[in-house]
């Protein structure tokens, strides 16, 4: 069975629902520490939200340090499926693995609430059971969740077709460029602000819509196991 | 015991809510023609020997500012006590 691991860190908020996720979309969720040092056998990782380390400093910059990230990024660079949510997204964009940064909200409020994205890119080990153009509705739960990146990384992400998701129905955040979620070159590293893990339940959730992005990575995973 | 200071602060494009929020506040002050105000971070580290700028400056390029949205500078603190 695929497993698929996710990383709590000291402030994470989100693994428990993240690992939830997982089970539902029927893969094996295995735990991992931050002080973890290898990635016990796992076949892709998810980064949750929350508040890694308090946020101190910058949002993700201590949890880039946790021995965890060693491994993880070894693991990144050869090709294994990771995905950041919120805090995990600003923990990919510190540790280099995702361009760019995310600063504070423009309007300075804390946002909740259900979000509109447009899905940009179905290509990702993550996005694959999605259609571009498909507009989906998944929660959005941050203060430090603005995109921002300089003109010419924005211009790379958009010409290669790395902006995987925008917000739709108004940018909670003033995110550059209404982008809610980026990948990188190769397409196995996600990063998204929005939460798919609180929108995988009808009891529990705006929609089920997330549930894609764990089902995604299962079917991207079967195709490489095929394959190999 | 060495001290040196780091100054963090955001790329001048990058957007500071937090310093436009401080010049809103301003005229409920009385404080008239401010035009711009941001806001960094300010962050002091003593060395047990002397200071080591070389190693302040990697401290402060690899963890306490973010090149992609920071600048930074870093500058030895002369001591402030008066010599016995």
């Amino acid at each position: 069975m695929t497993r698929v691991g996710v990383v709590t860190f000291p402030g994470s908020l989100d693994d428990a629902d993240a690992l939830r996720a997982v089970r539902l979309a029927g893969a094996e969720p295995v735990r991992l520490w931050h002080a973890d040092r290898n990635l016990r056998q796992v076949d892709a990782v998810v980064l949750p939200g929350g508040f890694s380390y308090g946020d101190y400093l910058r949002a993700g910059a201590i949890a880039r340090f946790a021995p965890v990230m060693a491994p993880l990024v070894a693991a990144a660079r050869g090709g294994m499926p990771v995905l950041g949510i919120c805090n995990g997204f600003q923990v990919l964009c510190e540790a280099h693995l995702l361009p760019g940064a995310l600063t504070r909200n423009s309007h300075l409020h804390f946002r909740c609430r259900p979000q509109g994205l447009e899905v940009a890119n179905n290509r990702t080990a993550w996005t694959n059971r999605y259609a571009v153009g498909d507009q989906v509705v998944i929660p959005v739960k941050n203060i430090d969740g603005r995109y921002t990146a300089d003109v010419a990384t924005l211009d790379a992400l958009e010409a290669e077709g790395r902006v995987v998701a925008r917000y739709v129905g108004g940018n909670p955040n003033g995110s550059l460029r209404d982008i809610a979620a980026i990948t990188n070159e190769a397409g196995n590293v996600v990063g998204m602000m929005p939460h798919p893990e609180h929108a995988v339940e009808e009891l529990t959730g705006a929609s089920t819509d997330g549930l894609g992005v764990f089902t995604s990575v299962r079917n991207h995973l079967a195709s490489v196991g095929a394959r190999a | 015991m060495a001290r040196v200071v780091v100054d963090v602060m955001l790329k001048p494009e990058i957007l500071d809510p937090q310093g436009e929020a401080v010049v809103n506040a301003l005229p409920r002050l009385g404080a008239s023609g401010v035009e711009s105000v941001r806001i960094g971070k300010r962050i002091e580290i003593e060395f047990a020997g002397d200071a080591d700028l070389g190693a302040a400056r990697e401290i402060a390029d690899k963890l306490l500012a973010n090149p992609v949205i920071e600048n930074f500078t870093v500058r030895v603190e002369e001591s402030a006590e008066q010599p016995a």
